[in-house]
């Protein structure tokens, strides 16, 4: 028998790229099913439209890069961003959105940054914000839950949709966004956002029928939404996939932000509970902005990270022009990233830390 | 004549103002939503760099070096006001389009750059034709643009190029395809930068393409001895 000398650590996880991205692909997997019970076949649809593009997309670009596009393909990087992407657009939207959407994203996000790796921005953000740029109107039409719709849809009018903009029976898009009292909703941000420019007050916006749940000011499908994903997103946690850092002050500098406000007017300001579990904070928090390659790397600057990302999405989500403002922040915290890490490293053993260090030494 | 050839070769591809000194950016960035308007401004671009290299070269010889870059600018303003009138009288609705962009010709820092750099240094003809290629670069480059970001962002080529050439060239239109849902960050400044930087990569890759050409026709190598001992 031989003895392999190894130096130390001795215990460690062994884990590849491929790997950690299945692991976390699985961990979205009960927020779409909860998503596809609320909104219908279309979520099914766009992800696979998004998978087929990105890794065309992928293979493609390698190929012509003159890399071994099956490896790369082989660690589900692209997939899970395909996903990610594909989660976020509205599932009734047009079959070119998400081509085009993946596309950008893959390619010119991600590879020509360098691919896996390399790329300074989120892909999947960088690619939903390009969509909700371009394209304001399909990327708002976003379908009411399935239980407060006046119509309802089975997968061939999900497929029928998303190709030719009509369901089997001809309902339009337009239709198909009618609520079960005949009037067009919106999500449970959009609607806050609308009526308070209207001049109704917070706890008067609640009481539209999208947020028709036990505890008031939750929208129903958001917040069933958002626990899936948060039990995704705590499975990672527990695998170590992700480390709580940015998840948990991303959310907490939401809170303290949205807490303020709401002591200060809660007419004018929703509550912090109204702000975590609509939209997309959840999976943002624990998918989208942990991302390894764009995220901070350190330990201090992820939670400087986070918590940025929860400041910049309040100020969006109350001062700005857009309803949520996930992909936002996360765009605009990727491109402070270099500067975190660079102010936040960790000191290495046996050195002193910046601080310590003498001024004339450090002309060396 | 060998200089002019290299002038040519120099505005038009190796030191092309746009893609390689990268001057003039915040014109060629805001007005290139469509090839009428990036062939508009190109052209004007190109009329004051004729007119500016010239006047500077005649006079290089009585301006005083200390004060040499307020006459440049007061040259390049005279020339950017004619070319804004004369806009303004032929090409109205062009010049309406363009807006702000015109007077702000002044601030495009390729043509102090020309001034600068060759025709405080060179004679009238040269500084002329060098004004020429150096406009006609830049033209190429913003009409290029323009005609990425107008096939992606509303699908047509040349719409409206009867605002600048007459009415007869209506028939320039080209709808390459029908869309309801224009490609709005083809048309915004994003994807002005976006199509900025596939035109620069594009140049590079054709640039190592003619290296390697270039290198296989003179296939015999010089061997020089390097020296390896620095003195510092």
């Amino acid at each position: 028998m031989r003895f392999r000398l190894a130096s130390s650590p001795h215990q460690h996880i062994r884990r590849d790229t491929g790997q950690v991205m299945r692991l976390v692909i699985l961990a979205l997997v009960p927020g779409i099913l909860m998503q596809t019970w609320f909104f219908g076949w279309g979520t099914i649809i766009q992800i696979v439209l998004a998978i087929i593009t990105a890794i065309v997309t992928e293979a493609v670009i390698l190929e012509l890069r003159k890399r071994d596009f099956e490896r790369a393909l082989k660690d589900y990087s692209a997939v899970l961003a395909a996903m990610l992407l594909a989660v976020s657009i509205p599932p009734f939207a047009p079959w070119w959105v998400i081509v085009i959407g993946t596309f950008f994203a893959i390619g010119i996000v991600k590879q020509l940054y360098g691919g896996l790796g390399f790329n300074v921005f989120n892909p999947a953000m960088a690619g939903y914000v390009m969509l909700l740029v371009s394209f304001p109107v399909q990327m708002t039409q976003w379908l009411p839950p399935v239980n407060l719709a006046q119509y309802s849809h089975n997968f061939m009018d999900a497929l029928y949709a998303v190709f030719t903009g009509f369901s089997v029976e001809g309902f339009s898009l337009a239709q198909l966004k009618t609520g079960i009292d005949g009037v067009t909703m919106a999500t449970g941000l959009d609607t806050v956002k609308t009526g308070m420019a209207q001049g109704l007050t917070f706890s008067e916006t609640i009481e539209f029928p999208i947020f028709d749940s036990v505890i008031s000011g939750l929208g129903v499908a958001s917040s069933w939404i958002s626990l899936s994903y948060l039990l995704g997103g705590l499975y990672l946690l527990k695998q170590k996939v992700i480390n709580w850092h940015i998840p948990v002050s991303m959310m907490t500098g939401l809170f303290v932000c949205a807490l303020i406000m709401s002591l200060v007017d809660s007419d004018l300001y929703p509550s912090s509970l109204f702000h975590l579990f609509n939209g997309s904070i959840i999976i943002g928090a624990f998918f989208i902005a942990t991302d390894p390659v764009s995220a901070s790397t350190t330990n201090k600057g992820r939670i400087i990270f986070g918590a940025a990302i929860g400041v910049w999405v309040y100020l969006i989500r109350e001062w700005g022009g857009y309803p949520d403002a996930v992909a936002f922040a996360v765009l605009i915290m990727n491109m402070a990233v270099p500067l975190i890490d660079y102010y936040t490293r960790p000191r290495t053993y046996g050195h002193t830390s910046n601080k310590q260090k003498p001024i004339d030494k450090a002309k060396s | 004549m060998n200089e002019f050839k290299e002038l040519s070769w120099q505005g038009l591809w190796k030191n092309n103002p746009a893609l390689v000194q990268l001057l003039g950016l915040c014109p060629l960035l805001a007005v290139t939503a469509t090839v009428t308007n990036g062939l508009g401004l190109g052209l004007a671009t190109t009329l004051v760099l004729i007119g500016s290299n010239t006047t500077v070269s005649i006079i290089r010889n009585w301006v005083p070096s200390e004060i040499r870059i307020p006459i440049f600018v007061m040259i390049i303003a005279a020339f950017v006001t004619i070319v804004q009138l004369l806009m303004n009288a032929y090409t109205f609705t062009l010049y309406q389009a363009l807006g702000i962009f015109i007077p702000l010709i002044v601030t495009n820092c390729a043509i102090i750059g020309r001034a600068e750099a060759y025709a405080s240094k060179n004679t009238v003809g040269k500084s002329a034709f060098d004004g020429l290629m150096m406009g006609l670069g830049f033209t190429v480059v913003l009409v290029l643009l323009g005609a990425m970001r107008e096939l992606l962002g509303y699908g047509t080529l040349f719409d409206g190029a009867n605002l600048l050439l007459g009415d007869w060239a209506t028939v320039l239109k080209i709808t390459v395809f029908e869309t309801d849902t224009p490609f709005l960050l083809a048309i915004l400044p994003p994807g002005a930068f976006l199509c900025m930087g596939l035109l620069i990569a594009l140049k590079n890759i054709l640039d190592s393409h003619m290296e390697r050409l270039f290198a296989a026709k003179s296939e015999e190598k010089v061997v020089q001895r390097a020296r390896v001992t620095t003195e510092s």
